[in-house]
């Protein structure tokens, strides 16, 4: 008896996560079928299998590009972010003066701002950075990279910041007494022993930065440099949309994600819990 | 601090600081000043001082108190759905059943997609999936067109905000159930404590560390929500589901009132620190007690 109520436990509760996933469903089948098929069985299976609305998708969006864009800002960025700040957290942990404080406690203050709040006067710092020193801060990957380490640093050395205390400061003086300098210390001592709390910072970042979509459609103007959230403009900056190539569209866009969720899953899910419970 | 040391201070941390003044601290300031000016983003246009003006006229703009009270609906009712669903989910995921871990993958799951890609895909629900369900089984009270519906347009956009954040929460309280000791639960079930009992007894009140964090995460996320309403709704109809993030950026972005829509977002700066401040003081409250 309680081995069947089992099983039944078990099939109810595959149905009810298939039954969450249902819009990653309807949005799948509907890429395939014509326009007259997608209004007479939305919910139905594709009655032929053809790709040729990806095809279509995939060029009007220009969907290499925009991958190729992601891909560059988010590694970057995240790059830049695990680097400055594991290097900023360190030395203000070990020095314990009143300008560590001050600087940790400016850092932990501003996460308080949203970024609407930041994102006209950022615009104009950009623009009078690009038009005085001739830096070209809007429009281009560099710039967004630059503002993406900006509006992330203060996160990422928070964390670092609490869990650089789990690090034994005796072998970093073991290793200072061999002659090895500050850098050498940091790097080949310290850096290594950051690696949980690296990938969790790495996880949350590349979630983040990969989905963002507000602050590149506020600096990236050229086609050519759109990320895949500014990709998806093409379906819907119109009156009318066309659903199924739509559809093809953000498919295409979730694939990725899907595919960096089922190799990284257990990082992530432990990321998720770390970050949340600072 | 000897000399030395001081040129590895500056070395390790300058380079980060300088960016983040540039791109945090410094437009937080001129930020400040841009809400007393009046400015229609121009830079050949004159920025006239203006005092409070711009905040006196934000307590006069119907459009902003209508957008702060959609924002207060939309956040209470997410709150309440978020949560819910996120326990609920974490509950089941935590049973031991074969397939639990298939199934907290597929909870999560929704978290990972961008905010703007779920506006669009449910989009599609919303009117065409929602108008065929309606034809096919008659119940045309329910399943038709919800965005265009003032009512159940804010609904559709717990909808979408609950499914993207349940997943989230459900990891947060599986962390807080896990916690919870084996014995004291089997030691519950040996005195007769039924499966209600064990959760409202001994269960529930383990788990107020992560009632508080999870509350005050999608407090904070849905009332700065953007990205869903945007490609959901994009506040309609007639701004009625227009929140307090999208007004900030229609202001300043759509209309060119950059003094007034600057004014506005630092309103809403205090606000959100308002918030958060309340969570971090009631967080180090419990911790004391614990």
């Amino acid at each position: 008896m309680k081995q069947i109520g089992k099983y039944v436990s078990e099939i109810l509760l595959v149905v009810l996560a298939v039954a969450f996933l249902s819009p990653v469903y309807i949005m799948v089948v509907n890429s395939f079928k014509n326009r007259a098929e997608l209004y007479q069985s939305a919910l139905a299976l594709p009655s032929s299998l053809s790709f040729q609305y990806y095809a279509q998708a995939m060029d009007k969006m220009n969907f290499l590009t925009a991958f190729r864009n992601s891909l560059f800002v988010t590694v970057v960025s995240v790059l830049f972010i695990v680097i400055l700040s594991s290097m900023t957290a360190w030395m203000l942990v070990r020095t314990n003066n009143r300008l560590s404080q001050i600087i940790f406690m400016t850092l932990v203050a501003t996460m308080l701002i949203p970024f609407q709040t930041l994102m006209m006067p950022l615009m104009q710092v950009m623009d009078f950075i690009r038009t005085n020193f001739h830096i070209p801060m809007l429009n281009t990957h560099g710039g967004l990279i630059y503002m993406n380490v900006g509006f992330n640093a203060s996160m990422a050395v928070f964390l670092y910041h609490g869990f650089m205390k789990s690090v034994p400061i005796a072998l970093e003086e073991a290793a200072t007494l061999d002659g090895c300098s500050k850098f050498g210390v940091f790097w080949r001592i310290v850096f290594p022993l950051l690696k949980t709390i690296t990938v969790t910072i790495a996880i949350l970042d590349v979630i983040a930065l990969w989905n963002d979509y507000l602050l590149p459609s506020l600096t990236l103007a050229d086609k050519g440099l759109r990320t895949i959230p500014l990709s998806t403009f093409y379906f819907f900056g119109e009156f009318t949309i066309v659903w199924n190539l739509a559809m093809a569209g953000l498919t295409l866009t979730v694939i990725p994600v899907v595919i960096f969720y089922v190799f990284s899953q257990k990082y992530i899910i432990k990321g998720i819990a770390a970050g949340a419970v600072k | 601090m000897k000399r030395k040391d001081k040129g590895w201070f500056a070395l390790f941390t300058v380079p980060l600081l300088f960016i983040f003044t540039t791109v945090v601290i410094i437009p937080f300031i001129i930020g400040i000043v841009y809400s007393f000016y009046k400015w229609d983003g121009i830079p050949a246009n004159p920025k006239i001082f203006v005092g409070f003006n711009n905040f006196v006229q934000i307590f006069q703009d119907d459009r902003f108190i209508a957008s702060a009270w959609n924002t207060v609906k939309f956040t209470v009712f997410a709150l309440i759905a978020v949560n819910l669903l996120g326990l609920v989910f974490s509950l089941i995921v935590t049973t031991k059943l074969r397939v639990s871990n298939a199934a907290r993958t597929m909870f999560f799951m929704p978290n990972l997609i961008g905010g703007l890609i779920l506006g669009y895909i449910w989009q599609f629900i919303f009117t065409d999936a929602f108008n065929f369900i309606g034809d096919k089984t008659g119940l045309h009270s329910i399943f038709f067109n919800w965005l265009l519906d003032p009512q159940y347009a804010l609904y559709a956009m717990v909808i979408v905000f609950t499914w993207q954040m349940a997943g989230y929460t459900m990891i947060i309280y599986i962390a807080g159930i896990q916690g919870v000791p084996d014995d004291l639960i089997e030691a519950a079930k040996v005195d007769g404590a039924n499966l209600w009992h064990r959760l409202t007894r001994i269960i529930f009140p383990l788990l107020m560390p992560s009632f508080t964090i999870c509350l005050f995460l999608t407090l904070s996320g849905a009332f700065k929500i953007f990205d869903v309403n945007l490609s959901l709704t994009k506040g309609g109809p007639s701004n009625a589901t227009e929140m307090f993030a999208m007004n900030i950026y229609n202001e300043i972005f759509g209309y060119g009132h950059y003094g007034l829509g600057q004014a506005k977002a630092i309103i809403f700066f205090l606000v959100v620190a308002i918030i958060t401040l309340t969570q971090v003081i009631i967080t180090k409250k419990r911790e004391v007690q614990m």
